[in-house]
């Protein structure tokens, strides 16, 4: 176990929990102000990706592809807004579960029929292919860089916004406490909108800069989704800062658990055993570290609504 | 006066609730005849079809348990199922292929599971609960995937089905539709009984009422984790069902998006009624038959259903029929 | 007459006119709560003396249903500690101290609306009935159960109403229905939070008859604005003034104390 392989696997980890952090942002937002749990927002990240690839193949410029299909993400998302989810707000979670479960089944079929099931692919900006040399010799693919950049550059962009803005104070009182800033005159409906379209925004943005990287099939959204799931209840539902803290550490854990179980388990174990438990136990990491998480803290790290 | 309203009949051992006996009667009515209308109109796929239907309905009956009567919305339930078809598969694989060791083991270790993650699960509340029961639930997923000697990610065959004291009594499917046909009513007259016990009735009050019944005396929180055992081992059973009718077990059994179909049981039949867990997964699964025919994308139709189905037939078929039977009753 | 309650009754009435001087059924011991940087409660300690009616008043955001809630067990204090019936119940949850006989009514009526008025209280019988891990066997049907639960509803005068469903009583019923679950608990203490908000005088007068009816089988806590009724049916009286107590006494002294009139009776008494 090298150091460069390990510096490797920390930054895989570190752009992994990027993207989740701009999938559980706007996942625990819609969550916090709205109370609305929304199984749907996973694909909106493969729309995202989807879109991306569609553009791509009309304008053939990266950039262009991404505002435009961030754009047309948004469109999409507010128009799911208009006719599903705003009838929603009031209903209990079952039937928001159900509902948003109909959605995944829909849209997972539908890019089926509009696409095809076969994986589809994006190539990476020229600007920004190949690697680059890092520390110690260290290769690192560029493109994977620019999404760890742009991740903790939205990450302190939002944090300014929910911290310092009256628009930030509006939502980090309404995930506190909703009804009472509507009671207060806020127009809470304009509100719970701006929160929806930002969060869909973000997991287009995740699924548009991820595009390159990964295979562009129906279904990519849920797994990613599960993971964000994870990252909201450790984080605390509500809260930007518990989901940034909880995204990282779940990249980091889940990336280098994977990657290093084996060898873990091998100074414990014999070989042999440590190759058939190793992958069994990184998978199981991150849910037994929510486990451990919400036994002691059972609404998460940094709820919004307090203990 | 008072002494009056007192006289209630004495308390037996009631299985059957007095009134709505029709519903659920029909129901196994139809499933008790299906292998003889399968045989004269020869369409033998009804057997398989109808069988499947049976052991969903073992499942979502134990589903609708949690989240109908004890206000559990557990997305992780095909976690028990899972895990109750790899405990066949993994007997098989070692050459255990005895139904009366392999049923006590599949519930016995889905009941573990759900004993260990429900004292977790039920530290939380609301939403919550729901996204940690379906992070156990692909926790559960991801270890079948990783186990390589079991087939990871394609699965297991299962050799043949589980004998019953040595005797392969399961192995003509007639004979195993009767079997499950056995299951399902046992399964449904234990949660019927259940449900009018005093336990189901703490349940019951904790779920419209939570604050109220720890003022008068119960520990909520014990209840229900009683429930969610219970609960698991079922799906355990079903899992059991699973394994034998289709002698393979896969990862796939024990997806989310198994768990979201079987709420979608649920929640399609009538939440909180039981029969409707009947009704559903029979329902959901004749679309799938019938819809997948039409177009491999069926869930493009489907899903859309299901929204609509929320925002507007909340009580799933069974409403619909309470709604039918008012609008006509007056005609 | 061999009715099972009325001889529970008698026995605790025996134990209440005991006239060696008894320990308080319920003290509390310099309890504390704070939310955040907001005094909720601030150093309360009181006693309540066995077949006594004690009152606690005081102005809106004094304070009272926290401090009921405290001593209910739905909110822990910060400090001090809550000693029922000679034990100190401070860690326990709500549902070990209602086992105990502690018993409340809620300020907010919160009984079960989708079951019979009946059935809401048999279930009070059933928490302290032997084990309700039974799977089978049809609870409602239970005619043990449903005969002291009659006896409650009886008490609480809506036995009438045994049979509708809960929530759809009238508010004045559904606060004789939780007042039927309290005493349904067989209580050693009763909580009362407000049990007359929001109802009518005439409703009002029948409550407080039934209080001063039940007040020689029971010691209560009674948390109320309804000065007349407090008036009416209190031996003792709390004032408590933004979380903290200003007087406890006799009714007469606390009426006549210049320091309450100031802080709350004053705007009271018209």
């Amino acid at each position: 176990m090298s150091t460069t392989l390990f510096l490797v696997q920390v930054l895989n980890g570190l752009q992994l929990g990027v993207l989740l952090f701009l999938i559980a942002a706007g996942l625990t937002l819609v969550f916090g102000v709205m109370d609305f749990i929304n199984l749907a927002h996973g694909v909106q990240y493969m729309l995202g990706a989807y879109l991306a690839v569609a553009f791509y193949g009309l304008v053939g410029n990266f950039l262009v592809a991404l505002l435009l299909a961030l754009a047309a993400a948004l469109l999409f998302g507010l128009l799911l807004e208009f006719l599903v989810f705003r009838h929603l707000y009031d209903r209990d979670h079952l039937d928001q579960v159900i509902a948003t479960f109909g959605i995944i089944l829909f849209l997972n079929h539908a890019v089926r029929v509009v696409w095809g099931a076969a994986p589809l692919t994006l190539p990476v900006p020229e600007f920004f292919t190949g690697a680059v040399v890092l520390v110690g010799g260290l290769l690192y693919p560029v493109w994977r860089l620019v999404i760890i950049a742009s991740g903790l550059a939205i990450a302190a962009g939002l944090y300014v916004l929910v911290s310092y803005t009256r628009i930030g104070m509006l939502v980090r009182a309404g995930a506190t406490n909703a009804r009472m800033v509507s009671a207060l005159g806020v127009n809470i409906e304009r509100l719970f909108m701006i929160v929806f379209g930002f969060g869909t925004m973000l997991a287009g943005f995740a699924g548009i800069m991820i595009a390159p990287i990964i295979s562009v099939e129906p279904g990519m959204g849920d797994n990613i989704l599960i993971l964000a799931f994870v990252v909201i209840v450790i984080g605390g539902i509500g809260s930007i800062r518990g989901a940034f803290i909880a995204a990282l550490l779940i990249g980091l854990v889940d990336t280098l658990g994977r990657s290093f179980s084996v060898d873990i388990l091998r100074l414990m174990m014999g070989p042999s055993s440590a190759r058939m438990a190793g992958p069994a136990i990184a998978s199981m990491l991150i849910y037994v570290l929510m486990a451990l998480v919400l036994y002691v803290r059972p609404t998460g790290l940094f709820p919004a609504r307090g203990r | 006066m008072s002494g009056a309203i007192l006289q209630a009949p004495k308390p037996t051992l009631s299985l059957l609730p007095r009134r709505d006996v029709v519903l659920p009667a029909m129901i196994f009515l139809v499933f008790v005849l299906l292998p003889a209308i399968a045989a004269l109109t020869a369409r033998q796929y009804l057997l398989d079809v109808g069988a499947r239907m049976m052991v969903f309905a073992v499942a979502a009956v134990a589903l609708d348990l949690l989240v109908g009567y004890t206000g559990l919305i557990s997305f992780g339930h095909a976690a028990f199922v899972g895990l109750g078809a790899y405990a066949v598969g993994i007997l098989s694989a070692h050459g255990i292929g005895e139904g009366l060791i392999a049923l006590p083991v599949a519930i016995a270790v889905s009941m573990l599971f759900a004993w260990l993650t429900g004292i977790v699960c039920l530290r939380t509340r609301g939403a919550y609960f729901i996204m940690i029961t379906l992070a156990f639930g692909q926790m559960v997923y991801f270890i079948a995937t990783s186990l390589a000697p079991y087939g990871g990610d394609n699965g297991l065959t299962i050799a043949a089905r589980s004998t019953i004291a040595g005797w392969p009594l399961l192995k003509s499917d007639r004979a195993f539709y009767y079997f499950t046909f056995l299951c399902l009513l046992a399964t449904y007259l234990f949660c019927r009984a259940l449900v009018g016990s005093r336990f189901g009735r703490v349940l019951r009050g904790a779920k419209e009422n939570a604050i109220r019944m720890a003022a008068i005396g119960f520990g909520v929180r014990r209840f229900q984790l009683v429930a969610y055992v219970i609960a698991g081992g079922l799906g355990g059973f079903s899992g059991f069902l699973l394994a034998n009718l289709t002698e393979f077990v896969a990862p796939a059994y024990m997806s989310w998006q198994q768990s979201g179909e079987l709420i979608v049981m649920v929640i399609l039949g009538g939440v909180g009624t039981l029969d409707g867990a009947l009704l559903g997964s029979a329902a959901y699964l004749l679309a799938e038959e019938w819809l997948s025919g039409i177009t491999e994308n069926w869930k493009v139709i489907f899903g859309p259903v299901l929204v609509l189905v929320v925002l507007f037939a909340r009580g799933g078929l069974i409403g619909l029929g309470s709604w039918l039977r008012r609008r006509f009753a007056h005609v | 007459m061999s009715d099972p309650a009325l001889s529970d009754r008698v026995v605790s009435a025996r134990v209440l006119s005991d006239p060696t001087p008894s320990d308080p059924v319920l003290r509390l011991d310099g309890l504390r709560k704070n939310f955040g940087s907001l005094v909720v409660t601030d150093d309360v300690s009181l006693d309540v003396m066995p077949g006594q009616m004690h009152a606690i008043i005081g102005p809106n955001g004094a304070g009272k249903t926290t401090l009921i809630n405290q001593i209910s067990g739905i909110i822990p204090p910060d400090e001090g500690r809550i000693i029922f019936a000679g034990n100190d119940v401070t860690a326990l949850p709500p549902e070990a101290r209602a086992l105990r006989g502690l018993a409340r009514s809620f300020q907010i009526t919160s009984i079960l609306p989708g079951f019979s008025v009946l059935e809401n209280v048999a279930l009070a019988v059933q928490a302290r009935d032997g084990s309700s891990f039974r799977f089978f066997g049809r609870a409602a049907e239970e005619t043990a159960l449903n005969a002291a639960a009659m006896t409650a509803l009886e008490q609480a005068g809506i036995a009438d109403r045994a049979h509708a469903r809960a929530g759809e009583l009238s508010h004045g019923e559904k606060r004789a229905l939780e007042l039927a679950i309290a005493l349904a608990m067989k209580p050693v203490l009763l909580l009362l939070d407000e049990p007359m908000a929001g109802i009518g005088r005439e409703e009002t007068e029948r409550q407080v008859e039934l209080l001063l009816r039940l007040k020689s089988q029971l010691t209560m806590v009674l948390v109320e604005h309804d000065m007349a009724a407090v008036f009416a049916l209190a031996d003792r009286i709390s004032v408590l003034i933004r979380g903290r107590l200003l007087i406890t006494g006799n009714p007469a002294d606390v009426r006549a104390d210049p320091q309450v009139i100031a802080a709350y009776l004053g705007e009271q008494m018209e």
